[in-house]
């Protein structure tokens, strides 16, 4: 078993959402229900949405700028850990992820073991 | 004006209290763990203080019930993000609080009116665990489930304020340490879980209807906290069973005389001399409806035949009229379930109604150590005075009646004996 992060990036136009509370709902809804699924099946290991609020700290100077300067549909909208044999299932599990319908994209990407 | 308003927040809010708080407590373990139970009752603690305050500023909500369930929902999400990254929730639901895509909606969906249902159900195989020390189980459920203070459970078991509270520490200690879930028993542990529900949903009733020494407020709403919890279990699809229905009809039975059995100066008033026209009239259909569920299958038990024979005495339309002699045999077969002191006693006084006092004294003396159980409980020795009196030994009866006197702590009962004895010829 090996722990992937799946970013999601674009898709989650919460602003359009929240113009329609009952989609929105019914949107929160599916993530629910896919997550209980993963959860159930024991590959659940936690994850969280995030704000559009954002600070980039660069260089040595660690100069700070707002946003991450780049296309909307580019943003990280959140992220999940989630547990699976290998990356074939890994991404098996993100294409039941409720984003698809949002016009959003998944990234998956391994954990990487360091030796120690 | 001011001061009025807040007097009736105040007993709203303590209304709201006792009908609230096992429901919303039970929710909130469902979702934060049994091992988290002190944070369920904080965050229900909260939501009160909450109400208190808003209610004294503020109009009362329409639905305060709601408004409470509310707020509590909205303190339970606090408390998640307040508390996940140190402590683990219920262990089939603490990924989906930790995350919030999930976390919000996971509350929501144990504060439907179906899975409040089912934490009560949890919340009462809990408290009623055969792991906890019996004298733990009361206490447990009436502060949990019944939002009983401290000093109400102190007064209706007629301790002090400070051994309730360790029981409480201890029993939550103990629910730690043995690792009960908080769950609903299934397969052939369900039978043995529900018989230790039902002793103490039994004991519960027991202690308000008879104990006698309490006050009366609070021996009522023990008796009304048994029936309601028991009416929540045969709502239930574990509980929906003849048993649990015997043991309700039982309950509505005996509650229906409870108001008649002391006048307006709490002087206690025997069977015999009862006003039946004052019986509650529902609670006895209640209880003939609830035998006849409970008749439904097989199964006799303790609780259908002791329903069964509260109906005898319920149904009877006069004392005379009572029928002793199907009372009698109901006994001889509770004997067979249960032979203890108690229902011996109970069968000799019936048999004393069919065949005189004589037999029911001489089925008294045969009861097994009934001379040790005569020295220490007064229950013996106020029967056998009252049978003596029948008997006309008038001297015997004195000692018993004196003898009874001495053993009882209830004033009431203190009274009703003392006025026996002046009815009784002067010795020598």
């Amino acid at each position: 078993m090996k722990d992937f992060l799946l970013l999601f990036r674009g898709g989650n136009d919460m602003t359009a959402m929240r113009e329609s509370p009952e989609n929105y709902q019914q949107h929160l809804v599916k993530w629910k229900a896919w997550m209980e699924a993963l959860g159930k099946q024991g590959k659940f290991l936690g994850g969280q949405p995030l704000s559009g609020e954002a600070r980039v700290i660069s260089g040595s100077k660690k100069v700070v700028t707002d946003g991450p300067y780049v296309e909307g549909k580019e943003i990280i909208g959140g992220y999940l850990l989630v547990r699976a044999a290998d990356m074939k299932e890994a991404v098996r599990l993100s294409s039941d992820c409720p984003i698809f319908e949002a016009d959003g994209i998944v990234e998956v990407r391994e954990i990487r073991e360091l030796e120690a | 004006m001011r001061e009025g308003a807040n007097t009736s927040v105040t007993s709203l809010v303590d209304h709201l209290f006792r009908h609230e708080s096992g429901r919303m407590v039970s929710a909130l373990t469902r979702i934060f763990g049994i091992h988290n139970l002190a944070l369920a009752e904080d965050v229900v603690q909260e939501a009160f203080l909450k109400a208190c305050q808003e209610w004294r500023l503020n109009p009362i909500p329409p639905n305060p019930s709601a408004w409470l369930l509310v707020t509590a929902r909205n303190r339970a999400i606090d408390a998640i993000r307040r508390h996940r990254h140190q402590v683990a929730f219920s262990e089939d639901i603490t990924h989906l609080l930790n995350s919030e895509y999930t976390a919000a909606g996971t509350v929501d969906g144990m504060f439907l009116d179906d899975e409040i249902a089912d934490s009560q159900l949890r919340m009462i195989f809990t408290c009623c665990h055969p792991a906890l020390p019996a004298e733990m189980r009361i206490p447990l459920t009436l502060r949990t489930l019944s939002g009983f203070g401290i000093q109400e459970i102190a007064a209706a078991l007629l301790t002090n304020g400070e051994t309730i509270t360790k029981r409480l520490y201890r029993a939550r200690q103990c629910i730690r340490e043995q690792e009960i879930r908080f769950e609903i028993p299934a397969g052939g542990d369900l039978e043995k879980r529900l018989e230790t529900v039902y002793t103490v949903l039994y004991l519960l009733f027991n202690e308000g209807y008879n104990s006698g020494r309490a006050g009366e407020l609070i021996r009522k709403d023990l008796c009304a906290e048994a029936m309601r919890l028991c009416l929540l279990l045969s709502q239930h699809r574990v509980g929906d069973r003849p048993r649990t229905y015997a043991l309700l009809s039982l309950m509505c039975f005996h509650a229906s005389r409870f108001d008649s059995r002391m006048t307006r100066d709490n002087e206690i008033v025997l069977l015999q001399d009862q006003d039946r026209s004052t019986w509650d009239g529902e609670l006895i259909r209640r209880g003939e409806y609830y035998l006849g569920r409970a008749a439904e299958g097989e199964e006799v038990s303790e609780y259908h035949i002791e329903a069964a024979i509260s109906a005898q005495y319920a149904l009877a339309p006069s004392f005379h009229e009572t029928d002793w002699i199907l009372i009698a045999g109901l006994y001889d077969a509770l004997l067979t379930l249960k032979a203890n002191p108690l229902v011996k006693l109970n069968r000799a006084v019936v048999l004393g109604r069919i065949h005189g006092p004589q037999v029911a004294i001489e089925e008294i003396h045969r009861i097994d150590g009934w001379e040790r159980l005569a020295s220490r409980h007064y229950l013996y020795n106020a029967v056998l005075g009252q049978l003596y009196i029948e008997a006309d030994d008038h001297i015997r009866a004195r000692e018993c009646i004196t003898r009874a006197g001495a053993l009882t702590t209830s004033e009431a009962e203190k009274r009703l004996l003392a006025r026996k004895l002046d009815t009784l010829r002067p010795p020598n």
